[in-house]
């Protein structure tokens, strides 16, 4: 059987992340980052007035105001780094998922740390019980056919997402984890639901990519419901057009509560604690 | 001269479908029927291929008539695209038999969203309740796959039609998707314009982004550099690669070749990663811009070239390996045939008209981007017309793209390019071009996409676009499916499904 050794070969690709910082290298757009208290100046302004999905504003008075970029729109589209750099940049840091939807706008709004204790601990409850393997069902809500890519590529031998644990099922009745994509599209609306409905409890949802946050450049499309998550109680939500596969288990990981969301840089678990889903 | 001749002027209505009819009796090949809102009513344009340049028929339907005389009686490719417009534009196609909803099931009473008719569309109601294409007689019955897939797949139902002992009949749905993106386009900025173009079919980013432009530019009268051309064709190839890897991917999962499967995706993400390191964007976006590209591959020239010399070396050896695999060839031969007839009566295009006979391939028979600068052989097409033929096909497609990128990176690194050169201006920042007045006019761009020929059909009023079609060849293509299914649907479904190698986001809209 000539495929053999070859099979064999695939060992070493694999990725050793969680446990090793690992990512697609410097230059990879991973998302967008505000200078914290650059000036809202012409060229600022004019970043403000290119993006095309409405992705950052200024709060307080325009001028001494401070500049914020919602990554639950951004589209990567590079404008307003091309335009204003010295206040906006790409990081390749793809821990970006978050809890919380008003935790993807950067830097940081102020905010309710009751509510933030609240929500975290909710859901590491009701995971607690999902460490041991997940079983993660993907619905399609009206992608761009990309983030399906992605979404796969969790299965190549480079992430490998089995020697975590986690597995990908057909049937929801299995299913511990929904995965979806896309800015709902108004025929998916019913099926996305009946998925939800028949997954057991526990169960736990990502809003993977933009298009699913926000609805992305289709955010008025009048077949499009701005994103997915008025259709289903969104967990966690994974920026990225697409998300791409790191960012993507960074928000798995996130969901059942091996992770924590990094708001701004990595945190990463101290190395002796089991940072993955083992099998078993 | 290879290219599009300037819009024709409408004829009637009567006799519009006889003159597309006729132009196709003559040889023409049937690209599509498309409409827009006019003054009065609605333009309907047909866009033929004749020999190596574009043509198009145009009518306008006043709004006082109820539709125009349906050419799918004659014109079997024309139905899918009678019946999108039926369901965008509530425009009949009289006497067609089969108008179910394609892209949109709009429920009774909702408006029709018309894009480009320059209104924003209202919100819309849609009922999806399962119709029937074909009429239903006594013990035939139907089996639904879908919209949600068992594994990660785009959503699509596909209905199996099973009349007794006859051949079943696959339906597809693809209306579940529909995300109304093309009325996206209408009103923003030729600039914003690419970033739409870039999302319509994700995985074909690049080839949308390129026939998007190169309308236009031709629409600005400006000339991209030949330098930016290079960097256009670099990851134009790269996306050609990927995705037919991404079609052989599928077909070693549905045969269970676990290790060619985790191989074939292990060279996948390679190549995704090699993308990435060239601008960021693991899908090629935000490269190609109106008037040129952003910027140069982020990579010199040396590094690029030993990356894909590695990778495309571990691609042949695992490929050829695979080919002689023969459980593997088994169950792609004979599977999912498309007759070269059909093929060429379909004006079927990309791998799956290449498997069935056809030639045609616009890279190199309508240059664009400058193909036409590059060495190429033109790929002998295959007449067995079975998914093994469209994966053959594939496979000498992807070893030409990597011809091709070589001799790109290569040409690029022997031209003294100034910074200017990345983009041509074809609006100045005031909203005029370099001609001194906003840009207006119409235009049709074109790319040969991994999946086929590519159309964009752009109207572009005093600097912001009126109406943008894009026609993509999965659309085009899947209209052939069921015609690719003999009896046994259920073991060869998933051959001839990753075989088609479409997108449905490309077909639903
Ligand atoms: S990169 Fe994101 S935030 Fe910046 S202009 Fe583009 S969409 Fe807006």
């Amino acid at each position: 059987m000539p495929w053999i050794p070859r099979g064999l070969h695939d060992g070493v690709v694999t990725t050793r992340y969680p446990r090793r910082a690992d990512g697609y290298g410097e230059g990879f757009h991973a998302a967008v980052d505000v200078e914290p208290g650059a000036a809202v100046d012409d060229r600022a302004y004019a970043a403000v007035t290119a993006c095309p999905t409405d992705s950052i504003s200024i709060a307080g008075s325009t001028t001494g105001g401070r500049l914020h970029l919602d990554r639950g729109r951004c589209i990567l589209c590079r404008r307003c780094v091309d335009i204003c750099p010295r206040a906006f940049r790409f990081t390749s840091d793809f821990e970006v998922s978050t809890q919380q939807r008003n935790h993807l706008i950067v830097p940081d709004l102020e905010e309710d740390d009751a509510t933030l204790a609240r929500t975290r601990d909710e859901l590491a409850r009701r995971v607690r019980i999902l460490r041991r393997s997940l079983h993660v069902r993907h619905v399609d809500a009206g992608s761009d056919g990309a983030d399906e890519w992605e979404v796969a590529a969790l299965m190549n031998p480079i992430y490998d997402v089995q020697r975590l644990g986690i597995y990908f099922t057909a049937s929801p009745r299995h299913a511990d984890l929904l995965l979806v994509t896309g800015v709902g599209s108004l025929g998916m609306i019913d099926s996305l639901a009946e998925t939800f409905e028949v997954m057991p409890e526990p169960k736990v949802v990502i809003a993977a990519g933009v298009d699913a946050i926000s609805g992305g450049i289709l955010r008025d499309g009048y077949a499009s419901s701005a994103g997915v998550t008025d259709l289903v109680p969104v967990d966690v939500l994974v920026p990225g057009n697409p998300a791409s596969p790191f960012g993507l288990l960074h928000g798995i990981l996130l969901a059942v509560g091996l992770l924590k969301e990094s708001r701004g840089h990595a945190v990463r678990p101290s190395t002796n604690s089991k940072a993955s889903v083992e099998p078993k | 001269m290879n290219g599009h001749e300037d819009t024709p002027a409408a004829v009637s209505v009567d006799t519009f479908s006889e003159r597309v009819v006729a132009r196709v009796a003559r040889g023409a090949r049937f690209c599509g029927l498309f409409a827009s809102a006019d003054s009065g009513g609605n333009r309907l344009t047909a866009v033929l291929a004749e020999g190596n340049s574009l043509r198009s028929e145009v009518t306008v339907v006043p709004d006082t008539t109820e539709g125009f005389p349906t050419l799918s009686t004659e014109l079997p490719s024309a139905s899918w695209y009678e019946r999108e417009i039926h369901d965008l534009f509530g425009l009949k196609p009289l006497d067609n038999a089969s108008l179910d909803p394609l892209v949109l099931p709009l429920k009774a009473g909702s408006k029709y969203p018309c894009p480009g008719s320059g209104e924003p569309a209202s919100p819309i109601e849609i009922d999806p309740t399962p119709s029937r294409t074909r009429l239903l007689g006594e013990g035939v019955f139907t089996i639904p796959y879908g919209p949600v897939r068992s594994g990660v797949f785009e959503s699509v139902e596909y209905v199996v039609e099973t009349p007794g002992e006859d051949i079943p009949y696959v339906v597809p749905r693809v209306f579940y998707k529909h995300r109304g993106i093309e009325a996206r386009f209408d009103g923003t900025s030729v600039d914003d314009g690419v970033l739409v173009a870039e999302r319509y079919e994700g995985v074909a980013s690049v080839a949308h982004a390129i026939a998007y432009c190169t309308a236009i530019e031709t629409i600005a009268g400006v000339e991209v550099k030949e330098a930016a051309n290079f960097v256009r064709i670099v990851h134009a190839e790269l996306e050609r690669i990927v995705n037919h890897l991404e079609s052989v991917v599928r077909n070693t999962e549905a045969a269970g070749q676990a290790v060619a499967y985790a191989r074939l995706t292990l060279h996948k993400e390679r190549l995704q990663r090699l993308r990435a390191r060239l601008c960021g964007s693991r899908f090629g976006r935000s490269v190609v811009v109106p008037g040129g590209v952003t910027g140069p591959p982020r990579l010199d020239s040396n590094t690029l070239l030993a990356g894909l010399d590695g990778i495309e070396k571990d691609i042949r050896s695992d490929l050829s390996l695979l080919m002689s695999t023969p459980s593997f060839i088994d169950r792609l031969r004979a599977t999912g045939v498309i007759p070269p007839d059909l093929a060429r009566q379909h004006g079927a295009v990309g791998p799956v008209g290449r498997g069935s006979g056809q030639v045609e391939d616009v890279r190199f028979t309508r240059p664009y981007s400058g193909y036409q600068l590059l060495g190429h052989q033109l790929i002998e097409p295959r007449i067995d017309g079975d998914a093994l033929a469209r994966q053959r096909v594939r496979l000498d497609e992807i070893a030409g793209a990597f011809h091709l990128v070589r001799q790109a990176i290569d040409r690029l690194s022997e031209l003294a390019v100034d910074d200017a050169d990345w983009r041509v201006p074809v609006e100045l920042a005031n909203g005029e071009s370099i001609s001194g007045k906003s840009i207006s006019g119409e235009a049709i761009g074109w790319a040969e996409a991994p999946q086929g020929e590519l159309l964009y059909l752009v109207t572009v009023d005093d600097g912001v676009l009126k109406r943008v079609k894009p026609r993509s060849a999965s659309f085009h293509n899947l209209a052939l499916f069921s015609a690719a299914f003999p009896k046994e649907v259920l073991t060869d479904f998933a051959f001839i499904e990753a075989s088609f190698g479409v997108s449905i986001a490309g077909v639903a809209g």
